[in-house]
């Protein structure tokens, strides 16, 4: 948080575009992609799972909705569902084999990525779609604000997804019983299942969810680039999780909240566009990333430490 | 006569374990069905130096995978290490190499592979820096040094290819020795010795004794940290291995080459029988999981399936041998809990721990 508020700071000094409704405007758009697959990622750490797959999710979601509707079958609404359906019954998958192949997430959805993905990637050979039906391309738009010169300020698919998905999972995960049990599960499953918590059922519900909010990002994510690329996607599952993990959320299960997750976002989103704005070569921008995060896990463990110490000390 | 052959069969199964065991069975089985229908080119000559030559680079980077999963790890950096390893390797042997072949020109190579495996194992150190003194946990850690190197590379060389080796380099990637392809050679001459040593020296006991219970391990006087440091660098220098071959046979370095092997070499490991919550895991069984996924991808492009057919059969291998384990596990359990059956008390008891040891596993 701190990090954040120092980087914001500089970067207002620095940079006469960068606090820009504007820009912010187009940073919340295009990063609205990751936060809304870094919420649902972070549903799975919160059960104490991991979900690798949720980019070959998305894709597969993105290029079936998208053909159909490019046929002339879907409007809006039957998009939506096409997409959101598919991907939650992806999950779907996902949770039954994690829950009975005895292997842990990460491996289970490791193999599920590639087998969806290497499906995905067979059946189209690879081709992008260019030509998407002229309303998707147009888009969804609100306008909130007209600036004197005539500016529009308008909220579009992105935004609204990506509040409507933060305020639902915030919603479930902090003001609903099965909230609670998401966190129990993940916190210690032995004792969430000695209390008879339904395990499986819950981990239907994680993973069916992730599926579901994969399914709406992909969708997000081709109306911002208006194409379909089947392998576009796939390749930023560690980027996703890296954001999560910065905001906050334990590998380890039973920690993180919307807000972090959020954050951890802003905090990747922020430096990617201070840098471009302070005119630093995007060659190097990686590593700037690559030291951030380094920097932020080690100063996440120093406190975990540092929490356990206290905690140790005040038990003796 | 057959009690002697039947000897040597328990035998056998003892020496090999019964994961590798079962490894053995599904690639028999598969070689009999691509054999039936891929036709007899499958196992032609020039199919298995084919496979030869693909096997090395997926089959050292799972076994740098492999030594930090049995510690109970995951190293994420180790393809971004391989192509920083191999693009030192490529600006070295491109500035300053003298053109006629001598002394010079030979030590020129041994220093730049050495300065390629120096980066590497820099790369190594501050993974185990960070895994071992720092705690931070392994995949946090590599995910870190992975964009970090990954960012250096690129920075770098601004995305470019760094190309245009002498000839011994070009041999390691395309030439053979007795028809057998020299990297093929040098992952056996690197495989065995890691095998020998994760199973039969005292470092390879204490890196499993690591995964599979880190705080015991330390209370018996073991210098964790140290072990963990070991297992990082070593990994690391096993990557950098793997980046002159990659080098080598794409005759180019370059920032980003093999991305999309990164979460398949754990899928090989895993499938190999390694447990991805580390202590237990065998070079061998990694070695005939490698032979299983070759095969499968080479007879699906004599089959004229799409290279990502492959991946997808990869995947499903993994969840299948899974699956039959799960369902064999489930079965026996049943079997055991069964009234009809005529067990013992305490057998079972023990089928019900078996359950709820089950349960543990699958929760978490």
């Amino acid at each position: 948080m701190a990090v954040l508020l120092a980087i914001g700071s500089v970067l207002w000094v620095a940079t006469p575009g960068f606090a820009s409704a504007q820009n912010l405007m187009d940073m919340l758009t295009s990063s609205a992609f990751t936060a809304i697959l870094a919420t649902g990622l972070l549903v799975v750490l919160v059960a104490g799972g991991v979900d690798i797959s949720f980019a070959a999710t998305a894709s597969i979601t993105q290029y079936v909705a998208l053909s159909l509707a490019n046929q002339g079958h879907l409007g809006w609404v039957g998009l939506l569902l096409v997409a959101v359906v598919l991907g939650a019954l992806l999950g779907l998958v996902n949770a039954l084999l994690v829950t009975t192949l005895g292997l842990s997430s990460i491996i289970v959805t490791i193999a599920t990525q590639s087998l969806y993905y290497g499906l995905l990637m067979a059946a189209t050979n690879g081709q992008d779609i260019f030509a998407l039906p002229g309303w998707f391309n147009d888009g969804l738009h609100w306008v909130v604000h007209v600036d004197a010169r005539g500016g529009e300020q308008a909220l579009n698919l992105q935004i609204v997804a990506l509040a409507l998905v933060c305020g639902f999972t915030g919603w479930l995960l902090t003001r609903t019983s099965i909230g609670r049990q998401i966190f129990a599960i993940g916190g210690n499953p032995e004792a969430a299942r000695r209390v008879g918590f339904p395990v499986f059922r819950l981990n239907l519900l994680v993973y069916g969810f992730m599926g579901a909010v994969a399914g709406l990002a992909s969708l997000v994510h081709a109306q911002l680039v208006q194409s379909v690329s089947p392998s576009a996607l796939v390749g930023r599952e560690l980027d996703v999780l890296a954001a999560v993990v910065l905001g906050g959320a334990s590998l380890n299960g039973g920690i993180g909240s919307v807000p972090g997750t959020l954050l951890g976002v802003a905090l990747l989103a922020v430096l990617q566009n201070g840098l471009t704005l302070l005119g630093v070569s995007s060659y190097w921008s990686q590593l700037c990333t690559g030291g951030v995060i380094l920097a932020a896990v080690v100063m996440m463990a120093h406190q975990g430490r540092r929490h356990l110490v206290r905690a140790d000390a005040s038990a003796a | 006569m057959s009690a002697s052959l039947e000897a040597l069969l328990t035998g056998l199964k003892r020496a090999l374990g019964p994961v590798n065991l079962r490894l053995l069975g599904l690639l028999l089985a598969l070689s009999v069905l691509f054999a039936g229908t891929a036709g007899p080119q499958m196992f032609s000559a020039a199919s298995l130096r084919s496979m030869a030559f693909q096997l090395p680079e997926l089959g050292l980077l799972s076994l740098a995978m492999m030594v930090p999963l049995l510690s109970g790890g995951l190293d994420l950096s180790i393809i971004a290490t391989a192509n920083l390893s191999a693009l030192t390797m490529a600006w070295v042997l491109t500035h300053g190499l003298p053109a006629e072949p001598g002394l010079v020109w030979a030590l020129w190579q041994m220093g730049a592979v050495l300065a390629g495996m120096l980066v590497a194992a820099c790369v190594g150190l501050l993974n185990g820096y960070l895994i071992a003194h720092l705690r931070v946990s392994p995949i946090l850690a590599t995910l870190g040094t992975m964009t970090l190197v990954k960012g250096i590379a690129v920075g770098l060389t601004h995305g470019g290819v760094v190309s245009g080796f002498p000839a011994p380099v070009l041999f390691l990637g395309h030439g053979t020795v007795a028809g057998v392809p020299v990297a093929l050679l040098l992952f056996a001459v690197v495989a065995i010795p890691v095998g020998v040593m994760l199973s039969r020296s005292p470092f390879g006991l204490t890196v499993a004794m690591v995964g599979s219970n880190e705080v015991a391990t330390r209370y018996s006087g073991v210098d964790t940290p140290w072990v963990l440091m070991r297992v990082y660098v070593l990994s690391a220098c096993l990557a950098a291995i793997t980046g002159l071959v990659m080098m080598a046979r794409f005759d180019s370095a370059n920032a980003a080459y093999g991305e999309s092997y990164l979460l398949v070499t754990i899928l090989a490991a895993v499938l190999g029988g390694v447990n991805p919550t580390g202590g237990f895991g065998r070079v061998s069984g990694l070695v005939i999981a490698l032979v299983i996924l070759q095969l499968i991808s080479t007879a699906a492009s004599m089959l004229d399936l799409s290279q990502f057919l492959t991946l997808s059969i990869w995947g499903a291998t993994l969840i299948a041998v899974a699956g039959t384990a799960a369902l064999r596990a489930w079965w026996t359990q049943r079997r055991l809990m069964s009234p009809s059956s005529h067990v013992v008390n305490g057998l079972q008891t023990s089928g019900v721990a078996v359950v709820r040891a089950g349960t543990i596993d699958r929760t978490g």
